[in-house]
Parts: structure tokens; C-alpha cells; sequence
């Protein structure tokens, strides 16, 4: 998320060069213990505040208010000569665990699976390891086949999935490109299989998405608020699909 | 004007000097600052951990063994590759080849040498990768091997020049001796040239090699990097891992100080002292030429 703010911040200083922006990186849990600190205005964070950490804010006078400012939804992509059109999240946890090892298993060819994943440093590893492979759960310690090749970059995945009729990958939705195919996802067997889109991951039945928020000491004023006000545009939602993100659909 | 003479002489003197030992100061800065980051990577991780064949960081699984494995297992298959090849050619180029042949082979070489990494590893992501699951009939081309055939590309350059260069050096008189001797010209490169040349084409190989333990950006591209344990040569048609893919993918987003940050130094470590057994070996192989020359000269 770190990109999206940098780039949002990037963008806004070109239009308003009176506003200074500075953006740091860390992860969700530094960004709202540094509000709570009093040392940044804004958190950004890809995850919701926890309990305790509003507790905490109110032990030291802060009221952190939610923005959500976009969304992040990841796409399940195999070759586009793969008849397999759908996949549950349970179906797509055991081929990521290794549980499932040929296509014909989920109702594919008699080929074996080839495993694609993004490195562990992308959040999008961390976000799909927690969504997917452990299907939410807290206490599930589910891991990558050892076999999984981690790709360093986007074009690395959806060139090997684009190509090699074993693959099944995964990215942020913005970055898929049409020389794959989406795989429409079901969060159970008795749900809907969807497809991801925009307007499904906005109206929440896309089951791999997620919301990104910022946090604000009490409701924002002033320059902090112009910010958040410009941030809700169209011409700053359209900078979250550059990177991967979803825009959140503007009433 | 003798004295300012003298003092401009003193001047350029120092500079010399004082870059003549930079080298050597920079080179042990980074060994301390190696160590000072990985070893405390000993203390934190158990050595149970450390050998375990399972690299997970974020969930705390530093399992190097994979990695070591990767990274010897692709730099063998390069040099399975690239050794009889570049001594090959170092060979048609001194030996057979006509005048104009060689005045076209010697600059291709070097160019080979300028083309960078990433473009190797473009081009091994696009081409060769899938090329080499079709032909082969693999589930995936992005293997050790595919990491391997770039790197020999990356170290053919380096043993070609230098066998190049051995093999120029051995004394006319030997080629004489043996045409004299009625001895075919395949005979005389077989027996006598490429023999009198060995040392110094053994540096080339290991001076390639060396290269090959390091580099980094078209392994990262092109090997998959699914830590595996690779058990045999057959591996080569498997993903790996290597070392220096590890550090350059997962160092940009490490904490500093972290217990993941000081195993990846401590790669680094392992890495160094590779490399440095590599060159060692290629060291002492021109040192015992030096002597064996000299021996004859006296």
C-alpha cells in the first residue's frame, strides 16, 4: 500500500505545491502506532485498526477515525487453454499447499500443477498466504509447497501463466493482463462462483478482496481533509488501478 | 623550482599510495561489515534451523541448504556448459581459424561479455524458458537449468579471452618442434599446445566460474526460485533457489536489524567465502605457473 500513498502524495503536491507529503513505509501496525503517537497525521494501513490498538489511541487522547480509500483484490489466473473455469477457496488452498498436484483433480486436463507465486516481500504474498492458503483462519499454519516458484515481478507471472498450459498464478487484480484467464472464485461450494471485477469486488461477493483504509486523528480539518476530499476523485481513484488497486466506486 | 618539483612528486606519490591501499581498505570495510551483520544470525536462529532444508522467512523457516544447493547445482550445470565450449572456441580462434575468422570472432566475444544481465534474463523469460518446456516436455522451463545456459553465456567471455591468451603464449618453437616432428596439426593442438596452455586455461575456467557463483539478475529471472533441496544433476530440470536470488529479492523489503536481515547477511557470508575459495584455487594455479616459469628460465 505503501506505493499507492506515495504515489497519491506524489500526485497531489504536483496540483497543491504549498502542501508538503511526506510518506514512510513499514507496515500497517508501525503506520497506527505512529498516530497514536502523535507523530504522523495520516496512517495508512491494509488492514482494520485492531481493539487493542484503539484502546491504546484513547489512553492517549486519540479518536482514530476510518477512511476507506480503496480496495485490493487478487485474481487467480491459469493458462487460457485451461478448461478449468472456477475454483473454490478450499480447492485453491490445496493446490497452493500441494495437497493438489494434477489439473485433472479440480476438473482440469491430466497435467501437473505448476505453482506461480509473487516473492515474500510483496504484500500481496502475505495478503493471498493469510486469505487463501490458511482461508482466513488464525490459528491454520497451511504453507506454500516447497515446489512454488516465487517470481520477483508481475510480468514474470503472467508471462509463465500466459505461456505454459500447467500454470496457476495470482496478482493484484490491476495488474492481469488479457493473455489470461481469470478464474472465478467461490468462497465455499454452496456460494457463487464470481469473477472479479470492479463492480464485484465494491459490492463485496468477490471473496479475495480486501478494503485500504486511512487513519485520522478525529475527523479531519483543514489541509489533511482537502487531502482525503481530493483522494475520493476520480482522477486520484484512477491512480489506484495503475498499481494494481481497485477503485472504490464513488456514490 | 626544484623544491616545488619535489613537493608535486611527494603529492602524486601519496595519491598513488593512498589509492593503492583504498583498494584493500574497501575490501576489508565490507568483511567486517559482513560479518558485524550476519554473524549475529548464529546466535539467533538455531543451527538446527540454519541446516534444515525448508526457506520460509516470513514464517521463520532459514533453511540454507536449499539455497547453497541452488546455487552449486546451477554454477556446476553452467560449467558443464561453458568450460568445454569457451576452451573450444579459445582454441578454434589461437589455432585454427583464418586471420579474417578471428578479426570477426574476437570482438562478437567481447561484445557477449557487454550485454547486461537483465537482458539475458529478458530474453530467458520469453524465449528460452518456454522453448525449453516445449522441447523437453518439463511442467514449467523456468529451471535450473535455464538459469544455467545463461550463466554460461555470462561466463563464456571470460574463458574464451583467457584460454585465448594462455594458448597465444606458448612459445613458437613448441609449434615448430612438433610440425618438425611430423605431427598433424590436430595432434600438435591436442598434445602439445593446449598442454603448454593448461595452467593459464584453468585460471580462465575458474576465473568464469567465479563470475558464475555471483551473478545475480538473470538467475533471479529465469531459475524460479522454489527452494528446493536439489538432490542430483537431474535437478537440473527442476526450479532452484539460488543465494544470490535470495538476497537480491527479499533484502529490499527486510528490516533492519531483523533476525531475517542477519541470515541474509549471513548468505552473504557464505557467498563471500565461496567466491574467495574460487579464487584462492585460480590464484595458487598462476602462482605455481609463475614458479614452474621461472624454474625454466634459470
Amino acid at each position: 500500500m505503501v506505493n499507492l500513498a506515495l504515489a497519491w502524495a506524489e500526485q497531489y503536491q504536483k496540483l497543491h505545491s504549498e502542501i508538503r507529503l511526506s510518506v514512510t513505509g513499514g507496515g500497517s501496525g508501525t503506520g497506527i502506532a505512529a498516530l497514536i503517537n502523535h507523530s504522523v497525521d495520516i496512517a495508512n494501513a491494509s488492514r482494520q485498526i485492531k481493539p487493542e490498538e484503539i484502546a491504546a489511541a484513547k489512553k492517549n487522547g486519540v479518536q482514530p477515525v476510518e477512511h476507506v480509500v480503496a480496495r485490493d483484490a487478487i485474481a487467480v489466473i491459469v493458462n487460457p487453454h485451461n478448461p478449468v473455469n472456477q475454483l473454490t477457496l478450499q480447492q485453491i488452498s490445496d493446490i497452493y499447499s500441494g495437497k493438489t498436484t494434477n489439473w485433472a483433480e479440480v476438473g482440469g486436463n491430466n497435467l501437473v500443477i505448476v505453482r506461480l507465486s509473487r516473492e515474500t516481500n510483496s504484500g500481496t504474498h502475505v495478503y493471498f498466504l493469510e486469505q487463501v492458503l490458511r482461508l482466513g483462519q488464525k490459528d491454520n499454519k497451511t504453507l506454500f509447497a516447497q515446489d512454488t516458484l516465487l517470481l520477483p515481478s508481475s510480468e514474470g507471472i503472467t508471462a509463465e501463466v500466459s505461456d505454459n498450459p500447467h500454470a496457476i498464478g495470482y496478482d493484484g487484480l490491476g495488474y492481469i493482463t488479457p493473455d489470461v484467464k481469470v478464474v472465478a472464485v467461490a468462497r465455499d461450494q454452496a456460494s457463487q462462483y464470481v469473477l472479479p471485477s470492479v463492480e464485484s469486488v465494491n459490492e463485496f461477493s468477490y471473496p479475495i478482496a480486501r478494503d485500504l483504509y486511512m487513519y485520522t486523528i478525529g475527523e479531519p480539518t483543514g489541509a489533511i481533509r482537502a487531502y482525503l476530499e481530493w483522494i475520493m476523485t476520480p482522477e486520484a481513484q484512477a491512480i489506484t488501478k495503475t498499481l494494481g488497486f481497485v477503485p472504490i466506486a464513488i456514490p | 623550482m626544484e623544491t616545488t618539483l619535489d613537493w608535486k612528486e611527494t603529492l602524486i606519490t601519496r595519491m598513488i599510495r593512498i589509492a593503492g591501499y583504498s583498494a584493500i581498505i574497501f575490501v576489508a570495510l565490507i568483511f567486517i561489515y559482513l560479518m558485524r551483520e550476519g554473524l549475529p544470525a548464529l546466535g539467533e536462529v538455531p543451527l538446527s534451523n540454519l541446516l534444515s532444508s525448508r526457506w520460509y522467512p516470513i514464517e521463520n523457516y532459514f533453511g540454507m541448504l536449499p539455497l547453497i544447493g541452488g546455487t552449486l547445482l546451477v554454477t556446476i550445470g553452467a560449467s558443464l556448459i561453458a568450460v568445454p565450449v569457451g576452451i573450444l572456441t579459445a582454441v578454434f580462434i589461437a589455432e585454427i581459424a583464418p586471420q579474417w575468422a578471428r578479426e570477426i570472432l574476437k570482438p562478437f566475444v567481447e561484445i557477449l561479455a557487454g550485454i547486461p544481465s537483465v537482458v539475458l534474463g529478458f530474453f530467458g523469460i520469453l524465449i528460452l524458458a518456454p522453448d525449453l518446456r516445449r522441447v523437453l516436455d518439463l511442467p514449467t522451463g523456468l529451471t535450473a537449468l535455464a538459469g544455467a545456459l545463461l550463466l554460461a553465456v555470462t561466463s563464456l567471455p571470460t574463458i574464451v579471452s583467457i584460454s585465448e591468451d594462455a594458448l597465444y603464449a606458448v612459445p613458437k618453437s613448441f609449434r615448430d618442434a612438433a610440425v618438425a616432428l611430423g605431427v598433424t596439426r590436430w595432434q600438435t593442438i591436442w598434445y602439445v599446445t593446449v598442454p603448454a596452455a593448461r595452467t593459464g586455461i584453468l585460471t580462465a575456467c575458474m576465473l568464469g566460474i567465479g563470475r558464475t557463483v555471483g551473478e545475480t539478475m538473470a538467475v533471479l529471472m529465469v531459475t524460479g526460485n522454489a527452494a528446493i533441496l536439489p538432490k542430483g544433476l537431474a535437478d537440473l530440470f527442476a526450479p532452484v533457489r539460488t543465494m544470490t536470488a535470495t538476497i537480491a529479492a527479499e533484502m529490499g523489503e527486510v528490516a533492519t536489524g531483523s533476525v531475517h536481515y542477519h541470515v541474509l547477511f549471513l548468505i552473504g557470508i557464505v557467498l563471500f567465502v565461496i567466491t574467495l575459495v574460487v579464487n584462492l584455487a585460480a590464484a595458487s594455479v598462476i602462482f605455481r605457473q609463475r614458479k614452474r616459469a621461472e624454474r625454466i628460465l634459470s
